[in-house]
């Protein structure tokens, strides 16, 4: 039987030197004893004979894992965990090199379950430390004490260290201490109780927050003790006040249900009424009026009422078919992809986005959600029907000189049903009251082509707008 | 006023904010700043309350005088709530102080309305503005928006806030129009699509200024009006799907002191809550949509007995038992009693060996649950277990646990 014995059990770096040297040695596990104690502090860490300088090929195979998962283990209060670390990595190194996979297996199980309650521990602790002001000679110093169920103080400390590295704090413990100056953190002794501040002026501030944020209304004891079990109360100044509340709970309930209505003893204003454009039949009014459009069932899931935009004095209208994702969330068109290579192409030509009116056959997003996304889907005969008039009204005040109709559904509605886009696109269509109609292909089709497509699809795709261009220079 | 008798009717009119989440956000240490604070992604649940509410924030209002008349809320204008506000400086100190002493992660204000919106959200963002600049704080800050305040305000509060969050309130428009008048969903909607745009421009572009990095989230009130569970899922899947959500809080109804005649006067159960959050966990980790958990008949309620994947499964009897050997991974996820991480290790397990009854008791998941539903190498289930029976196994007591409120 070969006895080790460790100063400090929670040690990653000494429980590993001595592992991997009994594994070098050939040591199995049901021949090791591991001891922590104060006696063993006072030896040498190699105590129980030399480390063969060979463990590191044995034991360097270790997956990074088992560290992770040691290092957790060996803060746990059960002593029996340096010997099953021991056995777990003799088994990885003797041919089970997927165990720790194997979560059911009784010595990984232990480990995890171990492990968890460690990693518990430490978000527990994170959570509930309190800390106490007191002046110091140097400033004031925020002091805790705290009781943890595992050895866990020196694991969380760096994380108190982020967090206040700005003040000078002590965290106490029973058998650790952790002190930061401002500068450097220090472990040191346990403490006892009294060495830390019986309280603090803050506290009943905290108690206040604590009572009022408390909904009586709704009491759920076991998800608090669940979260929060009573042993870490005794050094939580809220929890003096537990019993109480959950004591007076349903008798206030029952007099919030119980109280008959009031009158209001004082009147506040009311928030202004939203400002209305007057009805002058404009553009503006029959933005308003779009925005509450309920023809169709499109309104339901989207966010807002795409209307056009642009001067209203425009000779061009640019009509595409509906607002995509982009457009629904800022409630503008031809603001996501499609606009942009609609904007890249105006560039080219020289034309002026914000001289011309721009707008879409139908004024509401449609889609499917497929997960987080919302994908694109086309607006059917019915809700096209429904939403045409928002845009007979907008052609009717505008009487632009031009319209640019950006894909298929923009041609029907322009210039009839059985229009063929492919055969009419590049061509003026004259509509009869003096208003000439050019139709080609939705941006959105370029950006649906390969890289190869494209290059034959997006000359084509400006040389139709080319003839815009060509009739506002004539 | 005494300091303390503002924080008694601030926190107590703030309580009805489901949301306490500090999680998500920059990573931020105070070792940089030399200064307090720090944002590490999971948020710390610092106490809880005899509600079973976890307690993360300083949550408070920074006035409740407010012109809006919403009948569900204890702040609306024609309640006789006494009233108090918050200097910004007040709020900054309480902060800090609260802080320091580790029993917060940090803020979440919200604000009854004063004056304008624009007013009020102005105030808002002042005392973010101090927090970061002044102190130089680096713990959370949740920042309640006003939906029709203005964009230069917004993106001020984005710049300094982790999260921002405007509350759609009631399940459906109906809802709203009944007990907030004075609100407009399209304002809401409007106000969060413009949220979506300004967090996910400020991902894309390093160099753009920081906007809300922990997203957005909202919250509606189940209860309070007759909005079916359907309802309530349908449109908590629109909202993540439209404007990217962390999440959707549910906030059970509960009475309020002098309460409007307009409200029911009893609250719905709190286990409707419970298992609408389980519902939401289905549709956005396990892969359901709400056609397959909002029950088939009339009344589109879940059912308050069992949890919803139960209910889903006795629904669909023909698609069990599992095979736990052979499974992917989505099938094994709506197993009843299988959640995420048992999947995982499952997963993990049954390449290296074929799984076992015993595996299962061994993972802890509870067998009752699980058994009816599932084959192993060395298990199969009854071929007839009746459905009732199944179903009365299988039901937990009636434990109200807030699992996913937090």
């Amino acid at each position: 039987m070969r006895l080790v014995r460790l100063a400090d059990g929670a040690d990653l770096a000494e429980w590993r030197g001595h592992a991997r040297a009994l594994l070098a040695e050939g040591v199995a596990p049901e021949q090791v004893q591991w001891q922590v104690g104060e006696q063993a502090g006072l030896l040498p860490a190699n105590a129980d004979g030399p480390m063969p300088s060979m463990a590191a090929g044995v034991a360097g195979s270790v997956p990074r894992e088992f560290l992770v998962l040691a290092t957790r283990v060996l803060a746990h209060a059960d002593a029996r965990r340096h010997a099953v670390l021991y056995r777990l990595l003799w088994r990885l190194a003797h041919g089970e090199r997927a165990l720790l996979r194997i979560v059911t297996d009784d010595d990984v199980a232990w480990a995890l379950r171990a492990a968890k309650a460690v990693s518990r521990e430490k978000h527990k602790m994170k959570a509930f430390v309190r800390f106490r002001e007191v002046q110091g000679a140097q400033g004031n110093v925020f002091v805790a004490w705290f009781e943890p169920e595992h050895d866990v103080l020196p694991q969380v400390a760096p994380f108190f260290v982020r967090r206040f590295a700005g003040m000078r704090w002590s965290i106490l413990t029973p058998t650790r201490s952790a002190h930061w100056d401002g500068q450097a953190l220090t472990l040191g002794a346990g403490a006892r109780r009294t060495d830390a501040p019986g309280a603090d002026a803050l506290e009943d501030l905290w108690r206040t927050y604590f009572a009022n944020i408390f909904n009586p209304a709704r009491l759920k004891v076991d998800a608090m003790v669940k979260e929060m079990p009573v042993r870490y109360w005794k050094n939580l100044p809220e929890a003096t006040l537990i019993p109480g509340l959950i004591r007076d709970a349903s008798a206030r309930m029952e007099s919030m249900v119980q109280a008959p209505p009031t009158v209001p003893r004082k009147a506040f204003p009311a928030p202004a009424a939203r400002a209305v454009p007057a009805a002058t039949g404009g553009l503006d009014v029959l933005r308003v009026e779009a925005a509450a459009c309920r023809a169709c069932p499109l309104w339901q899931p989207a966010t807002q009422t795409v209307f056009g935009e642009g001067p209203a004095d425009a000779r061009v209208v640019l009509l595409g078919e509906q607002p995509g994702d982009q457009e629904d969330l800022a409630g503008r068109p031809f603001v996501g992809p499609s606009g942009q290579l609609l904007d890249r192409a105006l560039k080219e030509l020289g034309l002026d986005r914000r001289a011309m009116y721009v707008t879409n056959t139908v004024k509401h997003f449609k889609f499917e959600p497929r997960g987080k996304r919302r994908l694109h889907a086309r607006a059917n005969a019915t809700e096209q029907a429904a939403c045409r008039r928002w845009l007979e009204a907008e052609l009717i005040r505008l009487r632009p000189r031009w319209i640019v109709c950006l894909g298929a559904m923009a041609a029907q509605a322009i210039l009839g049903k059985d229009v063929r886009l492919l055969e009419e696109r590049g061509r003026w269509h004259a509509l009869g009251d003096g208003t000439q109609a050019l139709a080609t292909v939705h941006p959105s089709y370029l950006l649906r082509l390969t890289a190869g497509e494209r290059e034959v699809a997006w000359p084509a795709f400006v040389r139709d707008l080319a003839l815009l261009q060509r009739a506002l220079a004539a | 006023m005494k300091l303390s008798e503002k924080l008694a009717l601030l926190a107590d009119a703030a309580k009805y904010d489901a949301s306490c989440s500090s999680s998500g956000g920059q990573k931020r240490d105070a070792r940089a700043s030399g200064g307090i604070g720090s944002n590490e992604g999971m948020g710390i649940c610092h106490a809880y309350a005899p509600d079973g509410r976890c307690i993360s924030l300083l949550k408070i209002l920074l006035t409740n005088f407010c012109i809006y008349d919403c009948a569900y809320c204890i702040n609306r204008r024609s309640s006789n709530v006494r009233r108090a506000r918050f200097t910004v400086e007040e709020v900054v100190q309480l902060t800090m102080d609260f802080y320091r002493r580790n029993y917060i992660e940090g803020l979440f204000l919200s604000s009854g309305i004063i004056r304008s919106s624009d007013y009020t959200m102005e105030m808002l963002v002042e005392v973010a503005r101090r927090l970061r600049q002044e102190e130089r704080f680096g713990g959370y800050i949740h920042l309640k928006t006003i939906p029709d305040a203005s964009p230069e305000l917004l993106a001020a509060a984005g710049r300094w806030a982790d999260r921002l969050s405007i509350n759609v309130e009631m399940p459906t428009e109906g809802g709203l129009k009944a007990l907030a008048p004075e609100k407009d969903q399209r304002d809401i909607r409007q106000a969060m699509g413009r949220m979506r745009l300004n967090i996910e421009e400020a991902k894309a572009e390093k160099k753009a200024p920081r906007f809300a990095p922990a997203g957005q989230s909202t919250q509606m009130i189940v209860g309070a009006d007759d909005a079916s569970d359907r309802d309530v899922l349908t449109t908590s899947g629109n909202l993540y799907s439209n404007y990217r959500l962390k999440r959707v809080y549910f906030s059970a109804f509960s009475p309020i002191p002098d309460a409007s005649k307009a409200l029911p006067l009893r609250p719905p159960p709190l286990v409707r809550e419970h298992r609408l959050y389980q519902a939401d966990w289905l549709m956005r980790f396990y892969g359901f949509d709400v056609a397959e958990i909002a029950p088939p008949d009339a009344s589109g309620m879940l059912d308050l007995d069992i949890d919803p994947k139960l209910a889903w499964a006795l629904r669909h009897r023909e698609q069990f038992p599992v095979d736990l050997n052979t499974a992917p991974r989505e099938t094994l996820l709506r197993v009843p009693g299988l959640g995420v991480t048992t999947v995982k290790k499952l997963l993990a397990m049954r390449r290296h060996r074929r799984v076992r009854y015993d595996d299962l008791v061994k993972l802890r998941v509870p067998m009752r649950k699980v058994a009816p539903f599932v084959a192993t190498l060395d298990h199969r289930p009854h071929a007839e277990g009746e459905t009732r029976a199944l179903r009365a196994a299988a039901s937990e007591p009636s434990r109200q646990a807030d699992l996913f409120g937090h």
